[in-house]
């Protein structure tokens, strides 16, 4: 096993992704995330890897695509703004069906916003960031070992199901350090390549990577297709994490920094005799429909806690068919809650009052 | 042990990224629970900079230090932002030449040192950090000294290996600094 080092989050990613076999960085620098690319720039011509500071996102983004299309690990990583630029070339990568990694470092918006963190892409994150329909996999990591663990995830399960995989993270988790010990180096992948572009050797048919279908019959078929894998990976692929769920009433839903918020709330929750847990999404597509579900049964009331306007809160309301009410405390614009904040608000939700 | 809730604060350019780097890893060598967390934006020397440390034998929830049982402050307008924020009981390390007031407070400890002051007079100007750092691990033993030594070697890099002596030297007389 590696020994525990102290990393910030965005150092941890770009260590991860280069012991997950990642050798393709294209990026461009935004604050909160440029650490993600000046570790990347420092290391790859170290290790044969390639870095490349594109003219743009959209640069990025395209460059990816064309490392994707030879089978390669290829990354890119950005902040809010410039992850919207990217969903254009996303849409591509999943309309060609490739696996690449995007890593987002919220900042609030929209427009140009700020640099403090958020979780304000959600909704751009979950829904499919870019036109067309299709998912990408969304992994929000709460703690700089999650933010490693899930890199190397997330290229995995975006390689088994040829798709992209989005790392969504926040300026907070970012920018801290914490003990972390990084994966095992993995060596080539498992997953079926044959469809990637890498020269026939005149030994077989030529293998096309495309996006443009201009048969309506066959362009129907895929897509249909494409959403039979997408519902075998909400089957099979959802992550989450409970905490003091057993006898909750009140089950807090959360992810990322504002779970590790909610957590401090909890605990003086339950010290003061309140029964409150939490239900953490890790993956945020797939959703934990299931697991929220079953929570339904048990608890009075949910309570999310976001750094958006309630973006999550309707999913967690489609997941549980508003069968609970489902309260909501947020902050934006970099703002993040205190945990007497959260308190507050498990005290309301407690006494069933509505907020 | 208690759970050290520690907020290091100033100007940017006084190290005080740096200082809450050397305890960070100076938890590590401890195996201890923590968290190191910047404040980050458009700062630039002489703008206002703070870090969040947090060690504690638990594992961290928030990396967000609300309410400090550690302050240490390097200019004026963070002893006013965080003075009502110490926890009861807490203690603050105040650079004495650099901030001219006292505490309001009187349910907190505070420890004047002209760091600043004795970091110019030993030659080592910029390294006031570092001496406060060393009478904050004397005061309240957030962390052990030797600790404190092997993840100086951590921090300090390579090429620059040479400065290791001047930072224990600045650290040595923030420990033994009497009032």
């Amino acid at each position: 096993m590696q020994e525990k080092v102290l990393m910030k989050g965005n150092e941890a990613i770009a260590e991860a992704a280069i012991l997950a076999g990642c050798r393709h960085y294209l990026g461009y620098p935004i604050t909160p995330q440029t650490e993600v690319a000046a570790y990347m720039a420092k290391k790859m011509p170290k290790i044969g890897g390639t870095f490349i500071q594109a003219e743009s996102e959209i640069a990025a983004i395209n460059m990816v695509y064309g490392v994707a299309a030879t089978g390669k690990r290829a990354m890119t990583s950005s902040s809010s703004p410039g992850i919207a630029l990217k969903c254009e070339g996303i849409s591509y990568l999943a309309g060609s069906d490739l696996p690449a990694l995007i890593v987002n470092v919220q900042r609030g918006g929209p427009g140009l916003g700020g640099i403090q963190p958020s979780q304000s892409d959600y909704f751009l994150a979950t829904r499919g960031p870019g036109h067309g329909d299709f998912h990408v996999l969304v992994f929000a990591p709460a703690s700089v070992q999650e933010m490693a663990d899930l890199t190397v995830r997330a290229f995995d399960l975006a390689e088994k199901y040829r798709m992209p995989a989005m790392l969504l993270a926040d300026g907070t988790m970012g920018q801290m350090m914490e003990p972390v010990v990084l994966p095992e180096p993995c060596g080539e992948s498992a997953h079926d390549k044959s469809w990637a572009v890498t020269g026939t050797g005149c030994k077989r048919r030529h293998n096309i990577v495309n996006s443009l279908y201009l048969s309506p019959a066959e362009l129907e078929r895929l897509n249909v297709e494409r959403f039979e894998r997408y519902k075998k990976i909400e089957q099979d692929e959802c992550m989450w994490e409970e905490f003091m769920m057993d006898d909750a009433e009140i089950c807090i839903v959360s992810c990322g920094i504002t779970a590790r918020v909610a957590r401090n709330a909890i605990v003086e929750a339950r010290k003061q005799g309140i029964k409150v847990g939490m239900l953490r999404p890790i993956t945020l597509w797939p959703f934990p429909k299931q697991a929220l579900y079953q929570a339904a049964q048990k608890v009075r009331r949910f309570l999310c806690v976001e750094l958006n306007m309630g973006q999550m809160k309707e999913d967690v309301e489609l997941a549980i068919r508003c069968q609970k009410p489902v309260d909501l405390c947020f902050r934006v614009g970099g703002m993040i809650p205190s945990p007497e904040e959260v308190l507050s608000y498990i005290k309301k939700a407690n006494e069933g009052g509505n907020l | 042990m208690a759970d050290f809730e520690i907020v290091i604060a100033g100007f940017g350019g006084q190290g005080l990224l740096f200082a809450g780097k050397v305890l960070a890893y100076a938890g590590l060598v401890e195996g201890r629970q923590l968290s190191w967390l910047p404040s980050y934006g458009p700062e630039m020397r002489g703008g206002t900079a703070n870090c969040n440390v947090i060690l504690s034998d638990n594992p961290v929830g928030s990396p967000i230090v609300e309410h400090p049982n550690v302050l240490m402050v390097m200019n004026n307008p963070s002893l006013d932002k965080y003075e009502n924020a110490v926890q009861p009981g807490g203690t603050v390390f105040v650079d004495s030449t650099l901030i001219g007031r006292k505490l309001m407070r009187t349910d907190v400890e505070a420890v004047y040192i002209p760091a600043t002051q004795m970091a110019i007079d030993m030659g080592v100007p910029t390294l006031a950090n570092m001496i406060l750092l060393g009478a904050i691990i004397e005061k309240t033993g957030c962390i052990d000294f030797g600790s404190v030594e092997a993840a100086l070697h951590k921090v300090i890099p390579a090429r620059k290996a040479n400065l290791f002596d001047v930072n224990m030297q600045a650290l040595n007389a923030g420990r033994e600094f009497k009032a």
